[in-house]
């Protein structure tokens, strides 16, 4: 008997190890490691062309691995795929679907080729359109929908066995914000009980939906943390924003250089009488000291100080600082 | 098993929910009728018997089979669903298996409807019943292994076109290669033993055996390996896909 039992049920939903896939000699996906347990929501982001899709079709066992090994509730998905994907409901990239089916046909055969059948399958058709908001198209053919419900019925598809993991491949692309916000509080919702991967290139869909995200680019993952932890490795973080009227700029500067807990200044805007000016911190970490040290400069020169705003960080800003590599050099 | 009935019940689902199937049914059961009346002279041939039927099988599925199972792996492939076919739970031999299977019992259906010949003949005279149910096995098996073989080219491409085209010029090789007229021509050029070697992969003799009432082991041992090789080759062709 092990000491601690339940030490074992701790183990991650989904757990990828030094994955890699090679399409010839062109290195898709380098060296992924990463893990997500119950209750999590990763956010996987990158550019296009940056390894999610291949990922995920990994992780699904679409794809067998060059190198590397996927565990899926404990089971590799290369040597029990059967075991694996019974755990997994899949959204695949563009949510293909038979378009010779209606959707609760379509629905239905999804179910009977995850075992349910009888009565539970028409409680789980009957739950997955309830849940993906499909009623008013239950009976109409797949090939007559619009985008939105098609991506609906690919969802509806990815949750039919209520799965313990999900994996979606840009779940929200193509939809209109209204659906977009729809499918990001499905997703939230989900995430209490179920280990979720959603790929994305929005970034604000990361910061409303995801508790973890991983940015990848050209096949390696580049960053790994919160939304939060993300945002304040932006250079931008905890920086301050001055906008100040009738002071030559070169005296903005200066004096604002001149405080203890500023690394740099500099001037973003010119236009007098106003001047706007970027303070940054020495220490990203220190809280609010920089900020207080402003408006004593301010008061003591006594500026006419229109707005000074602490700036948090911005998801794209790292997105695109660390990422940017592949379109241009920097 | 009951994952493979499910994959079958939806193609076949598939082929009944679009006018595709009617059409065929039509033109298969008018073209069988045209040739067995017009070409094949059953009237005026005075014989009990349905040769005038069943010979002209091998040809008319020659375009026919390649027409019902062009769709069976391209149209996954355009539409994407193999990715979520693959990624279900059942393993890629179930999926194979259950459409092979679809498109199989649905020529069966077609061959099955052709009864009032066999009707019209007993009417007519005294036909020996068990050539007859031979021929009807030999026929069934052609349509599988025809059936097979584009399964097989249905894997190699996203196009049905293409797919089609294939599998007419593989099936109208392995048909020719043992159809006397053109063996006959070609051992004139070449050695008769590689005629011969190359005539033993030809549809055409276990057929002829059929059609005379003969049911004989070898000839069912070569349609099961010309359903079963194509079959392995569409499993390794779409495990080269995601490799």
């Amino acid at each position: 008997m092990p000491f601690f039992p339940a030490l074992h049920a701790i183990e991650a939903m989904i757990q990828v190890e030094n994955l890699s896939k090679s399409f010839g000699s062109k290195r898709a996906v380098d060296d992924v490691s990463f893990s997500v347990e119950r209750g999590e929501i990763l956010g996987f982001l990158g550019p296009n062309g940056a390894g999610k899709s291949t990922t995920m079709r990994m992780i699904t066992g679409y794809l067998p691995p060059t190198a590397g090994v996927v565990k899926v509730g404990g089971h590799d998905v290369t040597e029990k795929p059967i075991e694996a994907k019974r755990l997994m409901g899949y959204l695949p990239e563009s949510a293909p679907l038979y378009t010779d089916m209606t959707v609760e046909g379509f629905l239905g055969f999804c179910a009977e080729v995850r075992g349910i059948s009888g009565a539970d399958k028409a409680k789980a058709i009957d739950r997955a359109i309830e849940m993906c908001f499909l009623k008013s198209v239950r009976h109409q053919s797949v090939d007559t929908l619009s985008k939105g419900y098609r991506h609906r019925t690919g969802f509806a598809q990815a949750v039919i066995h209520d799965p313990d993991i999900l994996v979606m491949d840009e779940p929200t692309d193509g939809l209109d914000p209204n659906q977009k916000h729809e499918v990001r509080s499905l997703i939230r919702r989900m995430g209490q009980s179920k280990a979720i991967i959603f790929s994305t290139h929005i970034l604000e869909e990361v910061e409303a939906a995801c508790t973890r995200a991983i940015i990848i680019d050209q096949g390696k993952v580049v960053a790994n943390g919160t939304p939060d932890e993300l945002k304040a490795k932006s250079e931008l973080a905890n920086s301050y924003l001055v906008s100040i009227n009738n002071t030559a700029a070169a005296t903005v500067r200066e004096k604002l250089g001149s405080v203890i807990q500023a690394a740099k200044v500099t001037i973003v805007n010119d236009k007098p009488p106003t001047v706007l000016a970027r303070v940054f911190p020495k220490d990203a970490g220190s809280d609010g000291a920089l900020g207080q040290a402003i408006f004593g400069v301010a008061k003591q020169n006594e500026w006419n100080v229109n707005e000074i705003r602490k700036e948090e960080g911005r998801l794209d800003d790292i997105f695109r600082d660390i990422t940017l590599s592949d379109t241009q050099t920097r | 098993m009951k994952s493979i009935w499910t994959i079958t019940k939806r193609e076949l689902a598939g082929y009944f929910n679009s006018p595709v199937a009617y059409v065929f049914l039509v033109i298969f059961l008018l073209m069988t009728a045209a040739f067995t009346f017009l070409i094949g002279q059953f009237i005026d041939r005075g014989q009990a018997n349905l040769q005038a039927f069943f010979m002209w099988h091998p040809w008319i599925y020659l375009f026919l089979v390649p027409a019902v199972g062009m769709r069976l792996w391209s149209e996954e492939r355009r539409l994407g669903t193999m990715e979520l076919l693959l990624t279900m739970p059942i393993t890629l031999w179930q999926c194979i298996i259950g459409k092979f299977l679809a498109s199989w019992i649905f020529l069966t259906l077609a061959l099955a409807m052709t009864f009032p010949i066999w009707i019209t003949v007993n009417y007519l005279g005294a036909p020996d019943n068990s050539v007859i149910i031979a021929s009807y096995i030999g026929s069934f098996f052609l349509a599988g292994a025809y059936l097979s073989i584009t399964s097989m080219t249905s894997a190699f491409t996203r196009n049905q076109v293409i797919s089609f085209i294939l599998s007419v010029v593989i099936c109208l090789f392995l048909v020719l290669c043992g159809w006397p007229p053109v063996t006959d021509v070609v051992e004139t050029i070449a050695p008769r033993s590689i005629v011969e070697f190359v005539a033993a992969f030809s549809v055409m003799p276990g057929i002829e055996q059929f059609n005379n009432g003969q049911i004989d082991s070898r000839a069912v041992i070569y349609f099961l390996s010309v359903i079963g090789f194509p079959l392995f080759a569409t499993s390794v062709i779409i495990r080269g896909l995601r490799a």
